[in-house]
């Protein structure tokens, strides 16, 4: 190639990735910049700083009960998470450490319910909840997530690179199967553990048609649930939806920037 | 010795179910019996909880249902038209961006994996205020000459399913981006230096070397995405219905199979053995697709 294509296909490049980049970031920008803005400015599509930030933020807190509802997300995603990440490491230790032909079966047809469709759960779920008197309780949302197959098959892949030294040697000192698991596989696989929770905070945080379902008071409502109910009505207003969506991003936002490197590896790791 | 063998491997099974069990009992509580009950249900008539053993009825209810027949419809628009899309320029993205002195790399590659962390409902509200009538998108084209009226991106049925194509491919490119990206930067870069040496062009390199080494990660991105728009329902709920109706865009245009399985259960009178019948026509359009882009990607010895 000579320089003058060469030049030109640098600047297609650049040109090229640098629309994407910025069609990629603009939306969080439109957010920010929308809760300073009201609503038939939104609507009209100002691009610019505003002043109607503190009546977008009054707007929304006195339809809502901001810190409540934040709060019920985060209760939401953090036992959901930590219950996850206990039954999901501690059988993918189990499949992969304690091999027999049985194990096997289960973990394929724990493998096969990767691709049951949420829909085809949520009616006999709803039922059942029903039954154990659990509608409209926090329980309801976290008890189906709790048994990821996703999440086992993650720590299964992983735990193929934890040193079988290692156990050899604690079970040499007399050491008990669940106190190697505990007192050497969980520190040893702290990385795992991060990439884990990421994935599952996410999920747990983003879910949006299961506690639609199931809760139905809005002292129980999660954030996703508010945002939602703002921007579907006849008239949203939008200032306040801006700021809904501001709050609804942030925890995921400050998880992604604070955790990059687990992010992206947790997530590569996942396929390996 | 071989007692000693045999108490070993009782001390190991033990210790296997016992690490095993709590994952297996949820899964078979929440995953395995659902499902079964659905099936169970899927044969069953009524409203409510009043219903009686129906046989086929409800599988012939199908294909009377031109409600049922225009949500497969969109749902199989959805798939068709977004997953080769999406997937077609993430792997474009990702190749551009394999290239050690790309300057900015670091940056860009962030930026455009940006979008899969915010949050689902929260993005789609965000498009819902970009695309409205007199919005930021249309003012936009129009001001740019891209076009000389505002395009109708929520009353007309064909640009209403091209915002939520649009939405969705917002959403995940960038993810989808990143397992390609991983897939490439494991590729020995020598092969390339020696197929440049024999005088393959760019092009050739990407479709004879690239795409058959990246096939395993094809596969993966190809069988998640197809689950997913499957699935889709958070963004039509948000960007298209209000809470005032039930109606999916402009003449149910981006009615999805899970809106309404959702609709049949809990916006009209409830029949959940005919929601339960259409849950399964989405069971078996994932398992079906998934045996054939199995079977399509799969390695050839």
């Amino acid at each position: 190639m000579d320089r003058f294509t060469r030049a030109l296909a640098a600047f297609f490049t650049y040109a090229f990735l640098g629309i994407m980049a910025f069609l990629s970031v603009f939306p969080f920008i439109w957010m920010v910049m929308g809760a300073t803005n009201t609503s038939i400015d939104i609507v009209k599509g100002k691009v610019g700083i505003g002043s109607a930030l503190m009546d977008n933020i009054r707007a929304f807190a006195t339809t809502v009960d901001v810190p409540l509802v934040f709060w019920n997300s985060i209760k939401i995603a953090l036992i959901a998470t930590a219950l996850t990440l206990i039954v999901a490491s501690l059988a993918g230790y189990g499949f992969e450490v304690f091999r027999s032909k049985y194990r096997e079966r289960v973990y394929s047809a724990i493998l096969l319910t990767l691709m049951v469709p949420f829909a085809a759960l949520m009616i006999p779920l709803f039922i059942m909840m029903g039954k154990l008197g659990l509608i409209d309780t926090h329980w309801a949302v976290i008890l189906p997530t709790i048994g990821s197959a996703f999440v086992i098959f993650y720590f299964r892949q992983s735990t193929k690179a934890f040193p079988s030294e290692l156990r050899d040697a604690a079970r040499v000192d007399g050491l008990k199967e669940w106190q190697i698991f505990l007192l050497i596989y969980v520190p040893v696989m702290r990385s795992t553990y991060a990439a884990a929770f990421i994935i599952v905070f996410m999920a747990s945080w983003n879910n949006y048609l299961w506690p639609l379902i199931v809760l139905q008071s809005n002292e129980m409502k999660t954030i996703t649930l508010v945002v939602s109910s703002l921007a579907s009505a006849y008239y949203p207003d939008f200032g306040a939806v801006m700021v809904s969506a501001i709050l609804a991003t942030l925890p995921t936002l400050i998880v992604f920037f604070v955790m990059q490197r687990q992010f992206v590896q947790g997530m590569i790791g996942s396929v390996k | 010795m071989a007692s000693a063998n045999r108490s070993l491997n009782r001390y190991f099974n033990i210790n296997g179910w016992f690490f095993v069990a709590p994952a297996a009992l949820l899964i078979g509580v929440f995953m395995v019996y659902p499902i079964l009950y659905s099936l169970w249900m899927s044969f069953q008539t009524g409203k409510g909880m009043m219903t009686q053993f129906g046989g086929l009825a409800n599988i012939k209810r199908l294909f009377d249902d031109p409600m049922f027949v225009l949500a497969l419809y969109n749902t199989m628009i959805f798939f068709i038209v977004q997953v080769p899309v999406m997937l077609t320029l993430a792997l474009f993205l990702a190749s551009l961006l394999d290239n050690p002195n790309l300057k900015f790399r670091g940056l860009i590659r962030t930026a455009i994996f940006l979008p899969c962390v915010s949050s689902l409902v929260g993005y789609a509200v965000l498009f819902k205020s970009m695309f409205v009538q007199d919005g930021l998108i249309n003012s936009t084209l129009v001001g740019l000459h891209i076009t000389d009226q505002p395009i109708p991106w929520m009353t007309d049925p064909f640009w209403a399913r091209v915002l939520i194509i649009i939405a969705i491919t917002w959403r995940w490119t960038g993810y989808n981006m990143i397992f390609f990206l991983a897939a490439l930067q494991n590729i020995d870069k020598s092969i390339y230096e020696a197929s440049r040496i024999d005088g393959v062009p760019s092009w050739g390199r990407f479709f004879y070397l690239t795409v058959p080494m990246l096939k395993p990660v094809i596969l993966f991105t190809t069988v998640t995405s197809t689950i997913g728009t499957l699935q889709l329902f958070d963004e039509v709920r948000n960007i298209m219905t209000s809470d005032a109706g039930s109606a999916a865009g402009p003449s149910n245009s981006a009615l999805t199979l899970s809106v309404y399985i959702y609709n049949l259960t809990f916006k009209f009178v409830p029949s959940f053995g005919y929601a339960a019948t259409v849950s399964y026509v989405i069971v078996l359009a994932v398992a079906l697709l998934a045996i054939i882009q199995f079977y399509a990607l799969r390695e050839k010895d």
